[in-house]
């Protein structure tokens, strides 16, 4: 009797284990959705390619700080993944996890962000270019051969990597003299300080014809600044008027004409990773450590309806 | 208020509490009109809607000070009954503001009548939440600042699970006219919802015994007790009523662009609103207070704002500007130094009627 069960426990181990094999687990560290529309639309883009009809086993993290992200991710080492992703709250303090990961065999991807450490702790990270997102746009404005560039500069949170990459390529213009600086502040993604500033700069009577905001809600502050004091923009208008992001809402402002441009810094990296893996798991190598995610700019001029459906975020 | 009516020196320092802010914003009008007397200079436009509005610096202050101004009144009556501060008033304004995007969008088209109950709805929840941190405060005699610390850190990701989404907008002319401007009234909306605010607070006071009650609970409890004033509801009311204020001041942030953002609307607004009630030279140990001196301490610190955005300074230096000037009105307002200075006042007084 003993032997029988004895030999029944070790045949439903043998199974569970083969049943386990054929799925893929994968341990994903984020930041919550509720961060930006940005997360929104890369939380949502992973949890539609790891899915179990794709055959992965997917568990998740979100946090916005790194100590949890870092303590998320040795448990997820500890329940013994195949795979960790990581978009990491800051580009620091990572050495040991991923040390630790690669000493239990798990393979490690990095997406969105990147993280200052050794290239062999990790197979290879799918990131944006935000720099060349900010010359994207700007190329885009000088593409346009105004006679003068006065510009309004919106800027988001200091520091932040969308902020850096969306900053430097207009104050390399700034600094060669071919736009002026009428105003530079920083609103830290506040859509009514974005509105204070440009009211501030009416008030003055400075004259102005580019607002250049990092991003769609600080666009849409500026903006409301433009249509009280009766400034057209737009299309047709005086002030060329330039946001980033792509949400749904700001690409439709551009359809109506009502904006020039919209950046945006992709958030789908899920299924160039998921390609990935399974190269991996076919035995095969990958090319490159360093994917760079395609970056898009949307011109009114151009939008259609299929591009806001396609690209646009939220609802 | 209920002020029993004297004569003479006492009738004066019914308002003596006002000097502070009177100051204050005195200093930064002299500093604007020696630094740029166009400043002030108001203008009627033509904004794009075809309306002529006004516009102006002094425009903007008195426009972007309004939700300031609409928490602070709150603000002081919960510092007065309590003898702390609510700091979780900008993530209650947060959720506020998404309960009333929430109603809006769940109607097929925005109209009058679904404004006015996604305000009720808003306006209920925020009482709610208000009730409950009072609840916390009188009942349970927590900290304010620590009870309040629990929708402080929690209540910006509730607002976030209402809507869904990051930055939820709505679209109707009616949402438009609300933060921004009435057709054929030149002044924005704002500041005539914190007016009505301001007359609906007077009316309170001048019908119902709330201001004296509120303040005797604030001077001294357990004589407020004994005199037969039940101080936790006195104080659990103070709570509601800020409550209400946070979702008038919820959906004026979320009027003005017609959008909400839930990580940013009225960020870190707690801050300034218990400054406007310390500028406003109430006590923030509790007791004695009047709104006016907390309603012109918002517009002095929009107003020190709006100053430094006018001489571009940068915005992230901005708040260690404020930081200087407040410490400045504060030490200047504090007990002592307004012991000092009546001292010194008394002492030069019969020097020059000798001389």
């Amino acid at each position: 009797m003993k032997k029988l069960l004895s030999l029944i426990l070790a045949l439903a181990l043998v199974l569970t284990a083969t049943a386990a094999m054929a799925e893929i687990t994968v341990g994903i560290v984020n930041n919550p959705p509720s961060e930006s529309g940005y997360r929104e639309a890369n939380v949502k883009d992973f949890e539609s390619v790891f899915t179990t009809d794709n055959g992965y086993v997917a568990k998740t993290f979100y946090s916005l700080k790194n100590d949890e992200q870092l303590a998320a991710a040795q448990q997820f080492i500890t329940d013994g993944v195949d795979y960790l992703l990581i978009s990491a709250a800051e580009t620091t303090g990572w050495d040991a996890v991923l040390q630790s990961a690669q000493e239990n065999g798990i393979k490690v991807f990095l997406f969105d962000r990147m993280i200052d450490c050794d290239e062999s702790l990790y197979e290879a990270a799918v990131v944006s270019d935000m720099a060349k997102e900010g010359e994207t746009a700007v190329n885009w404005l000088l593409g346009l051969g105004l006679d003068e560039y006065k510009v309004i500069h919106i800027q988001g949170a200091m520091g932040s990597d969308a902020q850096l990459g969306r900053t430097g390529a207009l104050d390399a213009q700034f600094e060669a003299g071919t736009m002026v600086k009428v105003a530079q502040q920083t609103a830290t993604w506040d859509e009514n300080e974005a509105k204070n500033i440009v009211l501030s700069v009416i008030n003055s009577g400075e004259d102005f014809n580019v607002i250049y905001a990092e991003n769609d809600g600080m666009a849409r502050g500026a903006v409301a600044a433009l249509d009280e004091n009766g400034i057209t923009h737009g299309v047709n208008g005086k002030v060329v008027v330039m946001g980033f992001d792509c949400n749904k809402w700001a690409l439709r402002e551009l359809l109506a004409g009502n904006w020039n441009y919209d950046g945006q810094c992709s958030p789908f990296q899920a299924k160039v990773i998921s390609d990935m893996i399974q190269t991996l798991e076919n035995g095969g190598t990958l090319e490159s450590k360093l994917v760079i995610s395609e970056e898009k700019g949307f011109d009114a001029a151009t939008l259609t309806e299929d591009d806001v459906a396609t690209y646009g975020l939220g609802e | 208020m209920s002020d029993i009516k004297k004569k003479g020196s006492i009738q004066w320092s019914k308002y003596a509490q006002l000097i502070v802010p009177a100051v204050a914003i005195l200093l930064i009008i002299v500093f604007n009109l020696i630094r740029d007397p166009s400043f002030f200079s108001v203008e009627i436009t033509q904004n794009n809607d075809g309306n002529n509005v006004l516009s102006g610096n002094l425009v903007s202050i008195f426009n972007g000070a309004s939700e300031l101004a609409v928490l602070a009144m709150g603000m002081t009556l919960v510092t007065a009954a309590c003898g702390g501060q609510d700091i979780s008033v900008g993530a209650l304004a947060a959720i506020a503001g998404s309960v009333f995007v929430k109603v809006l969008k769940s109607g097929a088209s925005i109209s009058i009548g679904t404004i006015i109950l996604g305000f009720i709805a808003c306006c209920a929840v925020a009482v709610i939440f208000g009730t409950f941190n009072g609840t916390l405060v009188s009942v349970f005699r927590i900290q304010p600042m620590i009870a309040t610390l629990v929708l402080y850190t929690c209540g910006r990701s509730v607002a976030y699970w209402i809507n869904g989404g990051a930055t939820p907008t709505v679209s109707s002319p009616l949402i438009t006219a609300l933060g921004g401007f009435i057709p054929g009234i030149p002044v924005p909306t704002p500041i005539l919802i914190v007016i009505v605010v301001a007359v609906l607070f007077s009316l309170l006071f001048r019908f119902t015994s709330l201001g004296i009650y509120t303040q005797s609970v604030g001077i001294n409890q357990r004589a407020a007790r004994l005199n037969g004033i039940n101080t936790v509801f006195i104080k659990l009311l103070t709570f509601m009523i800020l409550g209400a204020c946070c979702a008038v001041a919820g959906v004026i942030a979320v009027s003005r662009l017609s959008l909400i953002n839930h990580e940013t609307l009225l960020l870190e607004i707690e801050m300034d609103a218990i400054l406007a009630v310390a500028i406003g030279g109430n006590a923030l140990s509790g007791g004695k207070f009047r709104l006016s001196g907390s309603i012109i301490g918002a517009y002095a610190i929009q107003a020190l704002t709006t100053t430094l955005y006018a001489m571009k300074v940068p915005s992230t230096d901005i708040k260690a500007y404020k930081a200087v000037v407040i410490i400045l009105i504060v030490v200047i307002g504090s007990p002592v130094v307004k012991q000092k200075l009546s001292a010194l006042w008394q002492k030069l007084s019969p020097g020059k009627a000798v001389a």
